[in-house]
């Protein structure tokens, strides 16, 4: 026994390792700082209600949120793990563009659909001769819920849907055969074996919709203050640091408490033989309520999750500023000017970025993202499934970089890292860095449920015919973990692609990103700025496409393509 | 599965090769400057200050005015400090950075020739570089289609036939909004603000966290197509509407209100950042950012005018800007003592119910 907890702590050294240099070190620099005398000032006019007035509703948002994803994303998922249908492919990779837009640009995109010159109200403008528009969306409560539905719901589909795909149907199949009604069936047999994957998810999307910044502060308006935007607010507007640090603290406190919380549910015990390694098949929609359900559920996911993105890409292709002298009568053409224009500096501006570039930038940093997150994510999920009881305290240590928010980090980064080979020249090692920690967590609680459900003796029975550890792996776990393994790499890919936050803090002039690319010409005035963004946005949703299917395609001999 | 991943592999060695390196890399001197997001430059004209100094300028892009500030104060403080030079430091941030001492004094033989109102700090640890107005820009077809007169004060806008037609960002997370929440302190002074806002709030102002928001989102006269025909931005939006439109205007189609107090006065300082281990270079590149050259460059790359009297303004500027006579402007000490209590007091006036 003594060799393996040898071998435990040895899985641990290079995640702990990890995270305490680039996370835990930074973070404890920055809060040094901020606490100091220097800047004790702040304090003078602190009160209480400055922390608990944003708590409070950064709680009650995240709540209402997390729950209305659950209520269509399971249903979603159990659509694509059971069913085919035409086309199911294609819409499971649209729908995972919305995970990785960054916020300007989904504001954008509910701007140009539910906007007050959005498709929907023109449409209804022109249909009932209305004068002005009938849909008031923006700067309201149910802006932000419906953000969130629209960037998290890819979250429960993929790690809910990789669970239920290897779930053997023949259990709840059984329970029927036994008497049980198929909702019973469910409750009874189904749900128990999805709960981790569920409660994974759960924590994800809490924990994103908890720390959402953008989204609040952009479709929300002013009116609705979360924790992360007045961390922002604190620091960077007000420069009051200390009452940042505070909030900082505060916010990093609730989310190590979540972790622990779900952490601690029942997990059910269930008979490891439940989880099939080879995906159980899908079939076609066959009974009056099978049909019913799948188009529902595709018209619903159609709606919510694609006409956004959608109505953002048709956008970039028209024109809508009228001829001179005729405003008031909105005058639409096709286009493809703004298109053009990306590749074309106007201004023989230092800082124009040519389209290419930035995709190649993006591109570069998801890889090395990608690699970094599922290889640290693989040795970590080992670690925390042979440490037993100690895991409880070691997870949630791994899932903290989800609480930090962008600003503190960002600041923690430079004071520690400034000026060292990783912040000089053109390559920025600190952005996938940055990026692999919001990611790390993700891809821990993507192989965490399946690695769980690997049967002991499988490995026991291939250990005793003399098999070498690696074999074990390659030939018991790899096949298993396989899926999981794949939707990690697309978690972290999207993940490093959307991203801004960190991004605007490091990124240097010489290497920019998408994000970095779109946000500069949404920060002009004059429409070809503003179709340009779109255009751009437009491009890194074709990037994102792009690497979803490629990573999808990445199969083991003789799997079937899922 | 192979075959995808060599098109992968190839096509990002295509786009390695294609990449532009517009650096120079073979000088022997790195001057690293701090600035916000929206500072740009003609890529020629830098590309010739460091050929003739043998230096390759490292421009650090750190967020908006204040996120730069911040990490510079912090970077600094921390003794991390990344830059050699800041620039986009504006007044009303001005006593942030000289209370934090940050800089170095530089009397810079260029300075003799600025406006003395323009220099702000009498010891030159800042000097100003550029300035700009936040004005409220209004949509030209909205008012000659509705036959409605434009508003030419401040108190217009408080008035029935205004209602709910103003866009203003909150001063609490936006530049231009605490620039506009500034320019009616110094209008009304300070008995006198917040009953004006009173009457805004009343007359259903619509408040947007950024200016983004406000500009796209909000604004009629720009590309989003909002609701309000009126909103907060910059003097110089109406040139960017005009040299960035999607067909060629004859005249821009948004234009500001240039009114008594209407506007906030921005000026933009650059500085020598404190400890520097190249003061000598430093010092010609704050030189540089006063030359003709570099202010004349000003205006197209980042819709602000020049402090030199002598750079000339292109035709798009003097054609379709206005500079308002009269604009607003109060003390750095006095904004430095007081900001965040008038920010307190506009929340809890605006955004409580």
């Amino acid at each position: 026994m003594k060799r393996s907890i040898w071998q435990t702590l040895l899985l641990w050294v290079l995640p702990l390792a990890f995270l305490l240099i680039f996370f835990y070190q930074p973070l404890l620099a920055i809060f040094r700082l901020v606490f100091s005398a220097q800047f004790s000032q702040g304090w003078k006019l602190f009160r209480w209600s400055q922390i608990t007035k944003p708590l409070a509703f950064t709680l009650y948002q995240a709540t209402l949120s997390t729950v209305l994803t659950l209520v269509l994303g399971l249903p979603a998922a159990y659509l694509f793990a059971r069913f085919d249908f035409a086309g199911r492919k294609f819409l499971r990779v649209l729908i995972t563009i919305p995970f990785i837009l960054p916020t300007v640009v989904v504001a954008a995109a509910f701007n140009t659909l539910l906007g007050p010159r959005g498709w929907l109200n023109l449409g209804l403008m022109s249909l009932f001769n209305l004068s002005a528009p009938p849909i008031n969306m923006l700067n309201s409560l149910s802006a932000i819920l419906l953000a969130h539905i629209f960037y998290n719901t890819s979250i429960v589909i993929r790690m809910v849907g990789s669970s239920l795909s290897r779930l053997r149907q023949n259990l709840p199949l059984a329970a029927q055969n036994l008497g049980a009604s198929p909702w019973r069936a469910f409750k009874e047999v189904t749900l128990p074996l999805l709960m981790p994957a569920i409660l994974s998810a759960t924590l994800m999307v809490f924990l994103f919709d908890f720390t959402s910044f953008g989204v609040v502060l952009m479709l929300g308006g002013p009116q609705f203050l979360t924790l992360e935007v007045e961390i922002y607010n604190q620091a960077v507007n007000r420069f009051n640091l200390p009452v940042a640090g505070l909030l900082s603290i505060v916010q990093l406190a609730f989310t190590l408490l979540v972790s622990v919380l779900i952490n601690r549910s029942k997990q059910p015990r269930y008979g490891k033989a439940a989880l099939a390694s080879e995906s159980s098949g899908l079939r076609e929609a066959r009974t009056r309520w099978e049909k019913i359900f799948v188009i529902v559920m595709v018209v619903v996911l159609l709606l919510l999750m694609v006409t956004p993105t959608l109505s953002l890409l048709t956008r970039s292709f028209f024109t809508f500023d009228a001829a001179r002298g005729e405003r008031g009568e909105l005058k639409t053409g096709f286009t493809l000017r703004y298109y053009r224009e990306l590749f074309e500096n106007r201004e023989q501006s230092l800082f124009y970025v040519p389209p290419i570039l930035a995709i190649r930038n993006s591109m570069i940093y998801a890889s090395i993202t990608m690699v970094l997150a599922t290889v640290l994510g693989l040795i970590s999920v080992y670690a925390i499934q042979k440490s037993g009881k100690l895991s409880r305290f070691l997870e949630p240590l791994i899932m903290l970089p989800l609480g930090a928010s962008a600003v503190t980090l960002g600041l923690g980064f430079l004071i520690v890292f400034g000026g060292t080979v990783l912040t000089q020249g053109r390559f920025q090692a600190l952005i996938p860095v940055a990026h692999t920690l919001v990611a790390l967590p993700m891809v821990i609680r993507t192989l965490l449920p399946a690695l769980r459900g690997i049967p002991e003796n499988l490995r026991l029975a291939a250990k005793s015919m003399g098999a070498s550890p690696l074999r074990v792996f390659r030939e018991v776990d790899l096949p298993v973990l396989f899926r999981a393994i794949a939707v990690s790499l697309l978690f972290a890919f999207t993940i490093s692609l959307g991203e801004f936050g960190a991004s605007s803090f490091l990124s240097n002039t010489a290497m920019p990103t998408i994000p970095v690319a779109i946000y500069r010409y949404l920060s002009q005035p004059g429409a070809l700025n503003y179709g340009q963004a779109l255009a751009m946005s437009s491009l890194l949703m074709v990037v994102c496409v792009a690497g979803s299917l490629i990573i999808e395609q990445i199969h083991l001999p003789g799997e079937e393509v899922f | 599965m192979k075959k995808l991943l060599l098109i992968l592999t190839i096509s990002m060695l295509l786009f390695a090769a294609c990449a532009p390196d517009t650096n120079n890399l073979s000088a022997s001197r790195v001057l690293n400057v701090m600035t916000h997001d929206s500072f740009d430059i003609t890529a020629e004209l830098l590309a010739k200050f460091e050929r003739e100094n043998d230096v390759r300028v490292n421009i650090i892009k750190a967020g908006d005015a204040g996120s730069a500030l911040n990490r510079l104060i912090l970077t600094s403080t921390a003794g991390a400090s990344e830059a050699d030079v800041f620039y986009g430091l504006d007044n009303s941030f001005l006593s942030r950075a000289l209370e934090n001492e940050i800089f170095e004094p530089y009397q810079s033989p260029a300075l003799m020739h600025i406006d003395a109102s323009f220099q702000l700090d009498t010891s030159n640890r800042v000097l100003p570089i550029n300035y700009g107005d936040v004005c409220i820009n209004y949509d030209k077809a909205w008012f000659a289609e509705h036959g409605l007169a434009v508003p030419t004060s401040l108190e217009d806008l408080t008035l029935p036939a205004y209602q709910g037609l103003l866009a203003v960002e909150n001063p609490s997370t936006s530049s231009p909004g605490l620039a506009f929440m500034m320019a009616t302190i110094a209008h009304f002074g300070e008995d006198g603000w917040l009953d004006y806002w009173k009457q805004l709030k009343d007359n259903q102002v619509v408040i947007a966290a950024d200016w983004e928001t406000a500009y796209y989102s909000n604004f009629s006269g720009s590309s989003g197509k909002g609701a309000q025909p009126l909103v907060v931005s910059y003097a110089s939006s109406p040139v960017a509407e005009f040299i960035y439109a999607e067909v060629e205007l004859d005249e821009a189609p948004t234009a500001s209100i240039v009114a008594e107090h209407a506007c906030w006065r921005q000026i933009e300082f650059a500085g020598i950042v404190k400890g520097t281990q190249q003061r000598a270079l430093a010092e010609k590149f704050i030189d540089f950012l006063l030359s003709k050259d570099f202010q004349e460059d000003l205006p197209l790359q980042m819709f602000v005018y020049p402090v030199l009297p002598e750079a000339l303004l292109p035709d798009e500027f003097t054609r379709s800007s206005q500079i308002p006579e009269k604009p607003a402007t109060l003390d750095p000490a006095y904004i430095a003592k007081n900001r965040e209590l008038w920010v307190e007091q506009w929340l809890e006036l605006m955004l409580s119910n």
